[in-house]
């Protein structure tokens, strides 16, 4: 009897203990939460599921290999009415990644500018610099892109009396329109060229940085640069037989017919975002700059460096730590806002999905497929960023 | 962004299981209420268009009035909500809305897998092209090359890909959201031809066009639209009235009944008149569940298919009836016998 009961005893000690047990607390307290988050969920799905089934709605990604039966204005990828709405959707997410690309290029040179002109000593440069970036920045996006869109349709003049504004290169109410070189298959290993020709500048940055470690003298010049990069596609274009073709636009019944050209939404895509964004990439560049202290800059006079020197060599390294992570969210907002295409018609990702949505019915599947969509961009660039940032961080012995 | 709010906030109200539309409540939801919910255009004058003082008219919103005066017995217990061609089909699936009355197009695939069900046709159209007499063009087969407006998310979309694709031709799509948005843009020439249903174009021409005579509708007819009001699947009873209501404006019509004469007529000592108007067989209260004077009341404050139709559709330039005359006048309009 005494043996048992110290026994149970002895049980509900090791019960007890393992109760007050800090370590077991804690991962049960995490092993309830993550239950609960999956209760949750599972709870939000099945009931989702049971209620379109009750009101018989149709469900599932069936719908992604049906016939989409629509056009695209803008398309960077071959894409017609009589491919897949998957396909459609493939050809809108092109659309959204070639917009935000040539935005965040353009915005970061622009607002890189702007931010320096407004630590000029110039007072009407800086001034200036000061009243777009407050001007700019405190209008909505979406006005903006609205504004940009009525300027370009309603102002500029018909296809058939469309500005020349460079030989060839036409501009008018339906967009621009410029000549390309006629299809080639050469084309395609001239691009492979170029590609292969940056590489190869690549290298020789990375044995000049090895050479000039090793001997203080650094080897190659600017030309060995641009005879790597230009030089290889121009060699290949020789080889290939120096295909000259020129598709030219035309003025056709309707329109321009020909060449390439860029659509007036895709346009007011562009200048919408670049401006807008600029003006909080001028901002983020102005204040790295200020963040590195004056010191350094007197400094690099000391050392006798010219004052780009000292720009080039001294500051912008150093503000690049402080500027890259807020940069990085820029560039996302313009990936985001990308979607604001819907108002003026630009079919990216967005607008494609809507269409899709209204044409099958099915809305939670082509939100859902949307919204991970969007999220896979925004963390493939966060990445991309991030790994960038940890390559210039400061580097400490 | 409005649609993926509304999209977004259709999900969450599915996944959350609000009991907004469950089977055989939507009628109860509706009368608890006090009015109906009607979503039509945000503006296409015959069909649906608000004036200054926000007054509805057309002949969806006349639709709408006449099934709420099936219901309550009174032609003011309508409220609209302007949609967009991409925001109808979850506005009505979420319950934001009972009766779709927007000029959409019956088709299969909406009647059989979007949860929602066609109650009838209240007007017979068919897609076509307008566009600027400068151009010289006379018909659709010399599109060739150019750039044409649509709404994105329309059964024209996909016809207008359809006919170009078997004719051979190619076309820039312009993508506006709106009517209007599309009437500027073919005005700035930003397109060349605006396509949609013929009645609209019509409209179109007619009231949002600074020159109307300066635009051709061209011969062209390259589909079938019958456009009527829709649904939400799950009640029955909610369903049927809504079709009946559709039915009644027409069999008022093929008897000659109309809002001057129906006090008249229902002295009338026809057997089919007295039974329409409720003087005898109470086909309102015992068949259908709703007032026994629910036709007289919606003729008296809304008039028949016929009335509506010179109202509405008229005044936007489509005088002739056509097809959607009376079966008895060459027409499609058919109505069951009501009894």
């Amino acid at each position: 009897m005494a043996g048992k009961t110290s026994q149970s005893e002895g049980a509900s000690r090791t019960v007890s203990d393992v109760l007050h047990n800090e370590t077991f607390r804690a991962i049960l307290a995490q092993v309830i939460l993550v239950g609960a988050v999956v209760l949750a969920a599972w709870y939000l799905v099945s009931n989702t599921l049971d209620n379109l089934a009750a009101r018989q709605i149709s469900t599932g990604f069936g719908y992604l290999t049906k016939n989409a039966g629509f056009e695209i204005s803008d398309k960077f990828i071959s894409v017609s009415a009589a491919n897949s709405y998957g396909r459609a959707l493939l050809a809108g997410l092109v659309n959204t990644l070639v917009v935000s690309l040539i935005s965040i290029v353009l915005a970061s040179l622009f607002g890189t500018i702007v931010g320096i002109s407004r630590l000029s000593k110039n007072w009407l440069v800086a001034k200036l610099a000061l009243t777009y970036v407050e001007g700019v920045r405190n209008i909505p996006l979406l006005l903006q892109l609205i504004f940009w869109w009525k300027v370009i349709t309603a102002i500029a003049p018909q296809p058939r009396d469309a500005l020349q504004i460079l030989p060839e290169v036409f501009f008018s109410n339906r967009g621009l329109n410029f000549p390309l070189m006629s299809p080639d298959p050469v084309w395609g290993w001239v691009w492979l060229g170029l590609l292969v020709g940056i590489i190869g500048a690549v290298f020789i940055w990375r044995w000049a940085n090895k050479v000039q470690a090793r001997t203080g003298k650094r080897p190659g010049s600017i030309p060995l640069y641009l005879a790597s990069i230009i030089g290889v596609p121009v060699l290949v274009w020789l080889v290939g037989g120096a295909p000259t073709g020129v598709d030219a636009p035309v003025l056709g019944r309707f329109s321009l017919t020909g060449g390439g050209s860029v659509s007036t939404a895709l346009l007011a895509m562009i200048v919408g975002l670049t401006f807008y964004t600029s003006t909080f990439i001028a901002e983020i560049v102005r204040s790295g700059i200020q963040a590195v202290s004056h010191g350094q800059t007197e400094a690099g006079d000391a050392l006798g460096l010219s004052r780009r020197q000292v720009l080039r060599l001294v500051v912008l390294p150093q503000a690049l730590r402080v500027i890259i992570p807020p940069m990085t969210s820029q560039y996302l907002n313009i990936t985001k806002n990308s979607s604001l295409g819907v108002a003026i018609g630009y079919q990216e990702i967005a607008s494609i999905t809507n269409t899709t949505l209204n044409q099958t019915g099915q809305a939670i599947e082509a939100i859902a497929l949307m919204m991970v969509v969007y999220l896979s961009v925004s963390l493939t660039l966060s990445l991309l960023m991030n790994w960038y940032n940890h390559q210039i961080k400061l580097v400490e012995r | 962004m409005k649609k993926f709010g509304l999209a977004v906030l259709a999900a969450s109200a599915m996944a959350i299981g609000a009991g907004a539309a469950h089977a055989g409540t939507t009628l109860d939801a509706i009368k608890s209420r006090g009015s109906l919910k009607c979503g039509v255009s945000t503006g296409l004058a015959g069909f649906s268009i608000a004036d200054s003082q926000g007054k509805w008219t057309g002949i969806d919103v006349d639709y709408c009035r006449a099934l709420a005066t099936a219901i309550f017995g009174d032609a003011s217990k309508v409220e609209f909500s302007p949609l967009t061609a991409q925001q109808r089909f979850t506005a009505l699936q979420s319950g934001e809305i009972d009766v779709l009355s927007r000029n959409t197009t019956w088709t299969i695939t909406r009647d059989a897998s979007l949860g929602l069900e066609f109650a009838g046709v209240n007007f017979y159209d068919g897609q076509g092209f307008l566009v600027k007499k400068s151009l010289g063009v006379e018909s659709a087969k010399q599109l060739d090359g150019a750039t044409v407006c649509i709404q994105p998310g329309t059964t024209t979309e996909l016809n207008l890909a359809d006919y170009f694709r078997a004719n051979n031709m190619s076309f820039k799509p312009f993508v506006a959201e709106t009517d209007n948005v599309a009437a500027e843009a073919l005005q700035a020439g930003s397109c060349d031809v605006y396509t949609t249903d013929r009645s609209g174009l019509a409209a179109t021409r007619a009231s949002q066009l600074a020159n109307p005579a300066d635009y051709v509708i061209l011969p062209e007819v390259i589909s079938k639209e019958p456009l009527g009001p829709v649904v939400r699947r799950g009640d029955d009873d909610f369903f049927t009235i809504a079709k009946w209501t559709m039915y009644a404006l027409l069999e008022t019509e093929e008897f000659g009944i109309n809002s001057k004469n129906v006090d008249e007529m229902a002295k009338s000592t026809n057997p089919g008149i007295q039974r329409l108007l409720g003087v005898t067989d109470q086909i309102g209260s015992k068949v259908l569940g709703v007032d026994d004077k629910w036709v007289y009341n919606i003729i008296k404050q809304v008039g028949n298919y016929g009335e509506m139709y010179e109202r509405d559709i008229v005044p936007i330039g489509l005088d002739k009836r056509g097809v959607n005359d009376l079966w008895t006048k060459g027409g499609l309009m058919y109505a069951p016998p009501i009894r």
